[in-house]
């Protein structure tokens, strides 16, 4: 089941370059929230703090609230979170020098399952959440390098659900993508959500249409509006997000 | 012949040339390993027709009884390269990990600096610090320590004396580990960023991300440097003889003096009076040589299957 997470005057900084100032936002459980802004004001930063991977930098720092269902995640041990909060990137990052099975499990196995039968059973079915296992079925063995680029992404997908998260972070994850692959990640994007509470960035408006129920528009590192997605994009309230939707900058 | 057939003649010979001259240059690299271990064959002739394979297993260095095996020499050369390796490797790859992962960037930039000076000392210095400060530490601690905890040992067992096995391959260890940690650290340096977010990202520890994405990544690098020490090691001469005790045997004790090939060359070659002498070290000297050279195939040949990793994928 998905978590709900709301966000308190979080600010955050590179070195003495602050980037957030003070994101206010509630996001409902079970829904995909879309994140829209232009290039540089901040939404990778913004999802890169709630897994708190924004704090692995060395001199970045965050400071405000973060609640998953009510508890701050900055009290709890930042490891843990990740468990609890997936995050899928914007180019795909397999490991390597793992097989496709190794690459889905690899969460698992650091939360030290070694059950060979049911890090299967979660293979598969991660990997049939992410629409990847009629493809990839026959060749588990094989290097996660081996598939092509949208296959991998799908597999990173897989890898990130295997460890049964509550929270989904999305960096852009079809922008390395041609359209028919796109397609299908929006396809599985819109499916998770039932299980999943998702938070997408997205330089694609009508990917946000598409497949977000709420919208939030970014700019200079402060939340403008944030609504349901048919609202943000037929009736927004404020001036400069219907010049971003409307084309007029950004 | 118009303007474009005029070009592509011109390229045609311009790349025609450059294969020749790069194709020679190589031709060159090759001719001269043929040459010198043709050479290095021809000129032992004599103790290959005197003792045949048995050479490599005399235990027996007799220059008086014009007696000559091999065998020792080999053993000291193996065994303290092993002792470096074991030591070295480890801990080369443990400041690589330090540097690249933990350290801030000014404490990498000073030990990375410090690291690069060790490779820089000369052998003979290292040698001469060996020989004053390094034995006589062996001998009187680390040796009777170790013989009282791990006595049950044969390795370490037998009285302590300082200058020996022990001593060579703590030299040689010390002499290689820049080497491993140099390009240890390089070929993690090399490691995407994506790679240890996406191992972060996953709810792993610093150490779990470290194992599964760094080293998992550069791991056929690693080999690569561990091996470039290998190399490093088996050849060196200077230091090697002035702590390895020089003593043609084979004991089980690493306490013990031994000896290794390239140190009994450089040490008796000026001494050997008679041919079938100087042909036996010269023997050494081809040993030496291929051993050098199967080590660094299988050094290759390891490096090579471990960056196929799983099937259908090539790692950087
Ligand atoms: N690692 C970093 N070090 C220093 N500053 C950074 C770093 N990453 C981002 N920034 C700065 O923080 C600001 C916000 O960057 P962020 O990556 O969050 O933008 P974004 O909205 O995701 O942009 P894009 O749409 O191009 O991905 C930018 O001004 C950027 O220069
Ligand atoms: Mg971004």
């Amino acid at each position: 089941m998905g978590q709900s997470l709301s966000v308190r005057n979080l600010e955050a900084w590179y070195g003495s370059n602050k980037t957030l100032h003070g994101i206010n936002m509630e996001i409902a459980k079970n829904e995909v929230t879309a994140i829209i802004g232009p290039s540089g004001c901040g939404k990778s930063t913004f999802i890169r703090c709630i897994n708190r991977m924004h704090d692995t930098l060395p001199g970045a720092k965050a400071t405000g609230e973060i609640l998953l269902d009510g508890a701050n995640i900055y009290a709890n041990d930042p490891v843990e979170l990740r468990r609890t909060v997936g995050m899928v990137f914007q180019k795909p990052n397999p490991f390597p020098a793992m097989s496709i099975f190794d690459n889905v499990v690899a969460g698992l196995k650091l939360n030290g399952m070694r059950n060979k039968k049911k890090l299967k059973e979660a293979a598969e079915k991660s990997l049939n959440m992410a629409a990847l296992w009629d493809e990839v079925k026959d060749r588990l063995g094989h290097s996660g390098m081996s598939l092509s680029g949208g296959q991998q992404q799908r597999l990173c997908i897989a890898r990130a659900l295997a460890v049964e998260p509550s929270v989904l972070l999305m960096d852009e994850p079809a922008s390395a993508l041609d359209p028919i692959a796109t397609l299908r990640i929006e396809e599985l994007v819109t499916q998770l959500k039932s299980s999943y509470t998702i938070v997408i960035v997205t330089h694609n408006m009508q990917q946000a249409a598409r497949i977000a129920d709420s919208t939030a528009f970014f700019l200079n590192g402060e939340l403008v509006e944030h609504g349901a997605t048919s609202d943000i994009f037929m009736t927004p309230r404020d001036k400069r997000t219907e010049d971003y939707i409307t084309g007029r900058f950004g | 012949m118009n303007k474009q057939d005029k070009v592509r003649t011109r390229t045609a010979i311009g790349d025609l040339t450059l294969r020749l001259l790069t194709l020679g240059m190589a031709l060159v690299v090759v001719g001269l390993m043929i040459w010198i271990g043709w050479q290095m064959y021809v000129s032992s002739q004599e103790s290959i027709a005197k003792f045949g394979w048995s050479f490599l297993t005399n235990r027996v260095w007799d220059p008086v009884k014009e007696n000559f095996g091999a065998l020792p020499f080999i053993y000291g050369t193996l065994v303290s390269s092993l002792i470096a390796l074991a030591l070295a490797g480890p801990i080369g790859v443990g400041v690589a990990i330090f540097l690249n992962e933990m350290a801030s960037r000014k404490v990498r930039s000073v030990i990375s600096f410090l690291v690069e000076l060790l490779a820089a000392i000369p052998s003979v210095v290292y040698g001469l610090w060996a020989i004053f400060i390094l034995a006589p530490m062996l001998r009187n601690s680390v040796e009777p320590w170790l013989n009282k905890h791990l006595g049950f040992i044969p390795l370490f067992q037998g009285s302590p004396v300082g200058l020996g096995m022990l001593a060579g391959g703590l030299i040689l260890a010390i002499m290689i580990l820049p080497t491993i940690a140099a390009i240890s650290r390089e070929v993690m340096a090399a490691v995407p960023n994506t790679q240890r977010e996406a191992a972060l990202a996953l709810g792993a520890t610093k150490w779990e991300m470290i194992r599964i994405a760094v080293l998992a990544y550069s791991k056929s690098g690693i080999l690569g440097g561990v091996m470039l020490g290998l190399g490093r090691a088996l050849g060196e001469t200077m230091a090697v003889t002035m702590v390895i005790g020089n003593r043609p045997d084979i004991l089980p004790s690493l306490f013990a003096p031994a000896y290794s090939m390239a140190a009994v060359i450089a040490n008796e070659f000026t001494e050997a009076t008679y041919s079938l002498y100087l042909s036996s070290l010269v023997e050494i000297g081809l040993i030496l040589f291929a051993i050098t050279l199967v080590l660094n195939a299988l050094a290759r040949l390891l490096v090579w299957s471990v960056s196929r990793g799983p099937k259908g994928g090539q790692l950087v």
